[in-house]
């Protein structure tokens, strides 16, 4: 039980210092870098469906993740409401990756790697070379950001809390869903999907569905993304962003809750934060991923748990032996 | 009333024929012990009644329907289930969690992606009442990587038998035992009622012979000899098959 209390007390502490960031940090600037962690955590949360649960490496995530943020903006420039946009810019996404899931289901391991990855470079090229469309290298502005409820999300810290509502809600419907007999299901297919079959699941269908939740999700951050930004340009739906979220989750850990959310903090901070200090930030980037893999293989998150663990044992059987040895003492 | 019809079943990968022409017909309640040397076809033979392959022609039938068409996955909720002779479990969860994936298998919970599934305790029950008939529930929550091969068999037949099968089929759920585990899940079969169906592959004919109503001996993906256990042991083509000549 104590584990317990100390994971709410954890959560506890979490929630209040999210909630009240914007009062602490002060400068609207990193205000702006911790919206960003956030709505990378999204999506590395919607990756981490497939790449952690499902055990499908998708490379084609930017796609989807551009899919949403082309529709929203495309409807908002042709007038459309934001509601209306969004809606169906989610919609679309959903249809999308429905497509991506029946192309890519036909196989699994790298094939599916490979086919999410062409349908990826895909939707990259449409977005670059249809300019009637989508204004090519041009990129698409969008004006304003939505006013949930008359809220207004203009300034650094509304736009914060707006997506910290976003966030929390993913991370919450990823606790439940890891938690369900479906989450169970997807594990399942994972770990054993000869077996899965023969106890009468449908591995296709549960995979499927595994897509479009995950696709839910992506969509949902991208769209986080283009009011963040005010624009978005084929740059969104690159390799390199689908890359860069997957090492997000990979870092941080796969198939836990918080290793994509802490991979998307890494990656961010130094992107916006290292970047001013030191030139050659990639390169930083790149020796902190090789760290992990060569200290922490299965991510920072599980590895540090273990970490912890085994220095709460080492300090404990310390302690014991000092309490102890004086006792025995006393008995000779 | 039949429990498992197999008409006229044939598979070839390639130019290998690894089941050619093969019909069974087992009676309900049945115990069918299948032999043959390695390579004769037996766990094609399963693969072929579960769905995993399709077979190039033939039919299948379970209790006077036709399942060759029918999804794999659809087959266990017709009452067809099966163990597999190289173990295959899910190492990352529990004994309990192992078993609870066999009974949520056939639920339409397995869709919910909303509840707990730890607090569906009606199917957690369920899970614990499967194991106490194979003896592991005094370790239902031990991961199934700290546990012995044995008992990781003996989670192989839970997970079938908690799914209510009315046709069973074993592939060689003696393979790697030794002799005092044998022992254990020879009772534990023994100890199924009646109204399961058993078709059991079995490499090696002495062990499983006391337990079979009728044989059939597979050679080369071909039925040679079947009968009652007498007649089986008792036919040359039995010491031929199995001696050499």
């Amino acid at each position: 039980m104590s584990g317990n209390r100390f994971r709410s007390v954890g959560v506890a502490i979490a929630l209040v210092l999210l909630a009240t960031l914007p009062l602490w940090v002060g400068n609207s600037y990193y205000i702006n870098v911790a919206s960003q962690i956030l709505l990378f955590a999204v999506f590395a949360l919607a990756l981490n469906v497939l790449v952690g649960y499902a055990g499908l490496v998708s490379l084609g995530h930017a796609g989807l993740f551009a899919i949403a943020g082309y529709a929203a903006a495309l409807m908002l420039q042709a007038g459309y409401g934001h509601l209306a946009a969004d809606t169906a810019a989610v919609v679309i996404t959903l249809a999308a990756s429905a497509i991506f899931a029946v192309l890519a289901l036909r196989s699994t391991g790298i094939g599916f790697l490979m086919i999410t990855l062409a349908l990826g470079q895909i939707i990259w090229g449409i977005a670059y070379r249809w300019a009637s469309l989508t204004n090519g290298d041009n990129g698409i502005n969008v004006a304003t950001r939505p006013a949930p409820f008359g809220i207004n999300l203009t300034g650094a810290p509304g736009f914060y809390f707006a997506t910290l509502l976003v966030f929390l809600l993913a991370l919450a419907s990823m606790a439940v869903f890891v938690r369900s007999p479906f989450g169970a299901s997807l594990r399942g297919t994972r770990d054993q999907p000869l077996r899965m079959n023969a106890l009468g699941y449908n591995v296709w269908l549960i995979r499927f569905f595994a897509v479009l939740f995950s696709g839910f999700w992506t969509a949902v951050s991208g769209l986080l993304f283009i009011y963040y930004n005010q624009f978005i340009s084929p740059q969104v739906a690159a390799l390199t962003t689908s890359a860069e979220i997957l090492l997000m989750v990979i870092s941080g850990g796969t198939a836990t809750l918080l290793g994509p959310v802490v991979g998307a903090a890494i990656v961010v901070v130094m992107k916006n934060v290292v970047s001013a200090y030191i030139e050659r930030w990639n390169l930083v980037l790149g020796v902190i991923f090789v760290l992990i893999i060569s200290f922490m293989p299965d991510g920072l998150v599980p590895g540090s748990v273990r970490l912890w663990r085994w220095g709460w044992q080492t300090v404990r059987a310390r302690l014991d032996g000092w309490i102890s040895s004086p006792v025995e003492e006393h008995g000779r | 009333m039949t429990a498992l019809v197999v008409q006229g079943l044939s598979k070839s990968f390639g130019g290998l024929r690894v089941t050619a022409n093969v019909s069974l017909t087992v009676a309900p309640g049945e115990r069918r012990l299948i032999i043959g040397p390695n390579g004769a076809g037996k766990t094609t033979l399963f693969n072929l009644i579960t769905g995993n392959i399709t077979p190039d022609s033939g039919s299948i039938s379970l209790f006077g329907r036709d399942i060759t068409r029918v999804p794999s996955h659809r087959r266990p909720h017709l009452g067809l289930a099966r163990t597999y002779q190289i173990i295959t479990l899910f190492p990352h969860d529990t004994i309990l969690r192992n078993v609870t994936l066999a009974l949520l298998g056939l639920l339409p919970l397995r869709w919910n992606p909303l509840v707990d599934l730890d607090r569906k305790e009606a199917i957690v029950a369920r899970a614990r009442e499967a194991l106490a008939r194979v003896g592991l529930d005094n370790i239902a929550e031990r991961p199934l990587s700290q546990t012995s091969y044995g008992e990781r068999r003996r989670v192989e037949i839970a997970m079938a038998l908690a799914q209510n099968p009315k046709v069973l089929l074993l592939d060689e759920p003696y393979a790697g035992l030794s002799i005092d585990e044998r022992q254990d899940v020879q009772k534990l079969l023994e100890k199924i009622p009646r109204d399961v169906t058993i078709v059991m592959i079995e490499h090696n004919m002495d062990v499983a012979l006391d337990f079979a109503d009728r044989i059939t001996l597979l050679h080369f993906g071909e039925v040679i000899v079947e009968g009652t256990r007498a007649e089986v042991v008792a036919d040359p083509r039995t010491r031929e098959v199995y001696l050499g000549d």
